[in-house]
């Protein structure tokens, strides 16, 4: 195997190639098997802290909680979509004073923790008799800051579009809307879905501040078993993992739909491989 | 105002820790982002393996899940360590990955016949890498790696939520004193505001000296 940062290796490199396979195997082993020391001393290894995880109620409670994370997810996504693509068009807009609202809201939202925004939406909205649903609790606040994330990634989108498309579209004799919703956005949309994806997956990770708002999602519904049972590494391992495939397979979505529209776009020698 | 004004020490603590947050883990993120960097473009199979292991890992976890895990869990297998210092070490992991990622776009960006020539003149891996390639790829994600430090320091917040006293917590606890949410709030948003702007600040400028011109 060679790439353009390295020639196929001649005898003395391959030495050296597995003396650092070796090291890094290792290296790796020797964490896990620390690791499992810890853990073992601990005692957290015993079959009777585990056997909870292979009963069906425990994973049906469990799912329970990855199903309102999923629709917190959901909600959230769609409705900072439909803001971002408002904000997108706003900021992009020919008038000042739709322009600057736009630019203003993204540019203060990306720099406000959404940590923040939860503890406002918790504790400052109640005390003027604006008390939302837990659901909303948590979704309000994550569109509000998603909103700008998307604003951006759309307005990325509209601007890789060529010149000459909408110059095009406004040559025969379309208006700007026309132009923008039947040449600019589709082709624009094809290009920024990975983005899409990949900011879905940072989003789904969001709702993870369920924990702040008791909101029975996935990590919530963690913490509730945990101080039930008292198993409380094995069932935040559990958790860990069910957010780990997830976003997994999200992510794995999100470049395969990179690699399609590579292909599709302008290929491009890489340094290395993706 | 009142509100905020009496509780200068507080905020003014609160503030201290997340800039010690912010800094403590920006600077070992960009440590084990360059080091993974390193290992993904490295001849070595295994070494790439991890490197790609470590950057899925951790991309695809939420940072509380982790916080949690090593606040609450990390004592039950006997390792006690300051509060602080485990936020931290977790948040640098956890940014690591994404400064992985952004230098390893940067490394693609460089232009392969530089990656080329490095060779012809018979450097090895180590060398072009230090001396060809990274230098052009930090160039490039000047920009990049400002957006990640933003991003670390609105993710330092998140601290909060298991106990450390930050920014946020500050901001959380005066509030329940004084019960006057929106100038509290706003003005712990405008500090982190104030932050980011300064890193889009030092980015910008940081760009406009480096920025390779192709």
């Amino acid at each position: 195997m060679s790439s353009l940062l390295f020639d196929e290796p001649g005898p003395r490199a391959r030495r050296r190639i597995r003396i650092a396979t070796v090291v890094g195997a290792v290296a790796v082993l020797a964490l896990l098997a620390l690791a499992v020391r810890q853990f073992a001393a601990g005692g957290q290894l015993d079959a009777g802290r585990w056997q909870p995880y292979a009963t069906w109620p425990m994973w049906r409670y469990l799912l329970g909680g990855l199903w309102s994370t999923a629709l917190a997810a959901v909600v959230s996504a769609a409705l900072s979509m439909a803001a971002g693509l408002a904000l997108a068009l706003g900021r992009l807009s020919r008038r000042r004073w739709v322009r600057l609202p736009a630019a203003t809201y993204v540019e203060v939202v990306r720099t406000v923790p959404a940590l923040l925004l939860v503890y406002l939406v918790l504790f400052a909205l109640p005390r003027y008799g604006l008390d939302l649903p837990l659901f909303w609790k948590l979704v309000v606040p994550l569109a509000i800051s998603n909103a700008a994330a998307f604003a951006e990634i759309f307005r990325a989108g509209i601007l890789s579009v060529e010149r000459g498309q909408g110059e095009a579209g406004l040559a025969v004799g379309l208006t700007h809307g026309q132009t923008m919703r039947m040449i600019v956005l589709p082709q624009a949309a094809r290009r920024v879905l990975p983005s899409i994806v990949s900011q879905s997956v940072g989003l789904l990770k969001d709702t993870s501040l369920g924990f702040v708002v008791s909101y029975a999602e996935l990590l919530y519904s963690g913490k509730v078993l945990a101080s039930y049972n008292g198993l409380l590494i094995q069932t935040y391992i559990v958790v860990a993992l069910i957010y780990l495939v997830v976003n997994a397979s999200l992510s794995k979505l999100a470049r395969t739909l990179e690699a399609r529209q590579r292909r599709t776009l302008r290929p491009r020698r890489r340094l290395t491989r993706a | 105002m009142s509100a905020i004004l009496d509780h200068l020490p507080e905020f003014w603590q609160g503030l201290t820790v997340t800039l010690q947050l912010t800094a403590a883990s920006f600077l070992g993120a960009a440590v084990v982002g360059l080091v993974i960097t390193a290992m993904r473009v490295s001849p070595v199979g295994v070494l790439r393996g991890i490197g790609t292991a470590y950057v899925e890992t951790f991309q695809n976890l939420p940072l509380l899940v982790l916080l949690v895990l090593a606040v609450f869990g990390l004592p039950e297998v006997g390792i006690k360590a300051d509060l602080l210092v485990t936020a931290i070490v977790v948040i640098a992991l956890y940014e690591a990955a994404y400064i992985a990622e952004a230098l390893r776009s940067g490394v693609n960006a460089v232009s392969t016949g530089q990656g080329e020539a490095a060779r012809a003149l018979g450097l090895t891996f180590g060398q072009s890498l230090r001396h060809v390639i990274l230098p052009q790829a930090l160039r490039t994600v000047v920009q990049p790696l400002g957006n990640i430090f933003i991003a670390l320091t609105m993710n330092t917040s998140l601290a909060a939520a298991v106990g450390v006293v930050d920014l946020t917590a500050a901001a959380n606890r005066v509030n329940l004193m004084e019960a006057q949410p929106i100038p509290i709030f706003v003005g712990a948003g405008l500090a982190y505001a104030l932050i980011a702007a300064c890193a889009g600040f030092v980015t910008g400028r940081l760009e406009r000296r480096l920025v390779v011109v192709r």
